[in-house]
């Protein structure tokens, strides 16, 4: 029982980063702009909110939940930001949104690095902080049996906040007259403009959401799962993306996607925790394989049907109306 | 004829606004630093670190000779309307296999060590193409993701590979030295640029780099894979095969860059094989590459070379107190940069019908003069 406690508590550490940055992705590429810039927005954000806090710990100014909800702001400001230039790219210059995403990609993990090298005494690229924000059990709500147990304990706020920001971005695109405007951006951008849709706006903001959500993505994945940010957010921006996809563009397939990512992930990463697992002649690194390879067969039995937004990749010219 | 080379000159202007661009964010970068010694690191950058021995020349020639075939990689791919952004794992796979090969099939003479090497490591990395080209052209699966996933479950395969089959040096985390055999020939190369640990790796990227320029610029099959990247509708109402097209793009992109890892390890410099869970920063080297180069295989050996050039540069940045992660950021502004291309072109061709329009001007009054004088 308590190894089941352990893989659910586990599970929501990778799934919920995925689940935030493929809702932001979900606002990005239905209002027509892809977004493969997520991994590099991620670690933006988790590197400015990870020295913020680092900064705040030795000085002393502020700690424990306080803290963790300024720099999940700070995340979510950077990334909205550092998104921004992928934004102007894709929609004034009218570039390339897969190259324009790569050099951000590419951008990102150098400059953390560069920064925290030049900042730390010692020219180290880790930047270090203290997990004053991990909740042993929430009050009330952890100790009713099972559920609490699989739920409200061993947890961080991170978790209950990707829940919230997850119904919050199903209501607004499903329910809203905003999200009814970036699907229809998204679809058939000349159409929208005729009814008097700004499209260049609505793909402004929708790029910038799926920024600030990265940025705060990048944040909620090193909290639960290290000491220290070292420049990298393993590829969980490119697996958002993969997730985006086999969820279909749709908030209710991305929750159900990220959570069997979530479970891969929590396969490959702990398996020496699981009993079974660790008995089974299987060399370690198939295990490491597994998320990857169980992504590229799914994605191969989902692809062919594909709900991509139509418009999506193209950059919307006023003048070809 | 004349518009060809207009196109190849508002492509060359535009790398070039782009790395002029992304040289003054570098510079920018280093004078936000540190004001004092911004300009000497920024010599150093320029330099390619030749200003402090030539032997810096043979570091940037095998440093340029891996990123120059997964350069050769990703422009091969972008022809197709394919973005190869998997290089890096067809790199990996390939760099493994010849390294196991160089290590281990110590029954091959000089000369067809190497070969055998290369030639299995290009069937690997083509294996490593071949899975994204085929999901994309049977199942629809995005080139992008897939390639991607390939990246890490090569770095995870060849992780465990390293261990498992007897090329594992446990001592030092790495792979055992490949034999003396399996190491690229020095051609001549050592002599004519001495005190410079150099061999055939560069000639061989050469060649490459002529092959494609064939391929994709003389050839039908170059031609239909051009067709299908530029407009799929139209091609498959040529004729063309689109999903073979896809395929074949692939693998050929996946087998240059995983000849790139062969060229990489057999270069009898002392490089092995590390087991790190990190992405091979060939693999995206080549996409910077692949941009710089406007995927034209003549443009990419250039780029390469340019890139090696500030990448060695950068690590004389430390005499001054930087830290080279700059290179990689002026890299990565570069393209960047490059995005704005278009915007480039527009202003070159705006000049131009511009001009046209003024020379016209000019023509229809001095044929107007003549006819006057005529009458």
């Amino acid at each position: 029982m308590s190894t089941l406690y352990f893989l659910v508590q586990q599970t929501m550490f990778c799934a919920i980063p995925l689940l935030i940055v493929a809702i932001g992705a979900m606002y990005s590429e239905r209002s027509g702009i892809i977004n493969i810039a997520l991994e590099g927005i991620m670690v933006m954000g988790a590197f400015t909110s990870i020295m913020f806090i680092n900064i705040m710990q030795t000085n002393g100014i502020m700690d424990g939940q306080l803290l963790l909800l300024v720099a999940i702001l700070i995340a979510g400001l950077s990334g909205g930001i550092f998104s921004l230039l992928h934004a102007f790219a894709a929609i004034k210059l009218r570039a390339d949104q897969t190259i324009s995403g790569t050099a951000l990609n590419m951008f990102a993990a150098p400059f953390a690095i560069y920064i925290a090298r030049m900042l730390t005494p010692n020219h180290s690229q880790q930047v270090q902080f203290t997990d004053t924000f991990h909740i042993d059990s929430v009050p009330v709500l952890g100790s009713i049996p099972v559920i609490g147990d699989l739920f409200f304990k061993n947890t961080y706020i991170t978790t209950y906040l990707g829940i919230i920001i997850f119904i919050i971005g199903a209501f607004v695109i499903s329910k809203t007259r905003f999200g009814l405007r970036l699907r229809a951006c998204g679809e058939h951008p000349q159409a929208a403009d005729a009814v008097g849709v700004n499209v260049y706006k609505i793909r402004y903001s929708g790029v910038f959401i799926s920024g600030v959500l990265a940025g705060i993505g990048g944040l909620v994945f090193v909290v639960p799962t290290s000491v220290n940010f070292n420049g990298t957010v393993s590829g969980y921006g490119f697996l958002a993306l993969a997730v985006l996809i086999f969820g279909q563009w749709r908030s209710a397939g991305i929750i159900k996607a990220a959570f069997f990512f979530g479970i891969m992930q929590t396969i490959a990463s702990s398996y020496s925790g699981i009993p079974v697992l660790q008995d089974l002649p299987i060399p370690n690194g198939v295990y490491k394989m597994i998320p990857y390879i169980a992504t590229m067969i799914i994605l191969a039995f989902f692809s062919k049907s594909s709900q991509a937004p139509r418009a999506e990749g193209v950059p919307y010219d006023k003048g070809s109306r | 004829m004349k518009n060809k080379q207009n196109k190849a000159l508002g492509n060359i202007l535009s790398s070039v606004l782009a790395i002029v661009g992304g040289l003054l964010f570098g510079l920018i970068v280093l004078l936000v630093t540190n004001p004092k010694e911004a300009f000497s690191g920024f010599m150093a950058i320029l330099g390619g670190g030749i200003n402090y021995g030539i032997n810096n020349i043979g570091l940037i020639l095998n440093y340029a000779t891996p990123i120059i075939m997964t350069g050769l990689s990703v422009g091969f791919a972008f022809k197709t309307g394919l973005f190869n952004i998997g290089a890096a794992g067809q790199f990996t796979v390939g760099a493994f296999v010849a390294v196991y090969i160089g290590v281990k099939w110590t029954f091959l003479p000089f000369g067809l060590h190497c070969l055998v090497a290369i030639i299995f490591a290009c069937l690997a990395g083509a294996l490593w193409g071949l899975v994204p080209g085929f999901l994309k052209a049977v199942a629809n699966v995005n080139e992008v993701i897939s390639s991607i996933l390939m990246n890490y479950i090569g770095m995870h395969l060849v992780n465990m590979l390293i261990k498992s089959a007897g090329v594992y040096d446990s001592l030092r985390n790495q792979s055992k030295p490949v034999a003396q055999t399996a190491n690229l020939p020095k051609m001549g190369l050592d002599k004519l640029f001495p005190g410079a640990n150099i061999n055939s790796g560069i000639l061989i990227a050469l060649i490459f780099v002529i092959i494609m320029y064939i391929i994709i610029e003389k050839t039908t099959f170059g031609y239909e894979l051009k067709a299908c990247g530029m407009n799929k509708n139209a091609s498959k109402y040529a004729g063309i095969n689109e999903n073979r097209s896809i395929i074949l793009s692939m693998v050929i992109a996946g087998g240059l860059a995983g000849i790139g890892g062969a060229l990489y390890y057999l270069s009898g410099t002392g490089r092995y094989m590390q087991v790190l869970d990190v992405i091979a920063q060939q693999g995206f080297d080549g996409i910077s590459v692949a941009l710089l180069g406007v995927s034209n295989p003549i443009g990419i050996f250039f780029a390469g070379i340019f890139i090696a050039h500030i990448t060695n540069g950068g690590l004389y940045l430390q005499l001054f107190g930087f830290v080279p992660e700059v290179i990689q950021m002026i890299i990565a502004s570069i393209i960047y940069f490059g995005a704005f291309a278009l915007l480039v072109k527009g202003l070159l061709t705006n000049m131009q019908k511009r001009k046209a329009a003024k020379m016209e001007q000019q023509q229809s009054v001095s044929t107007k003069t003549n006819g006057e004088g005529a009458k």
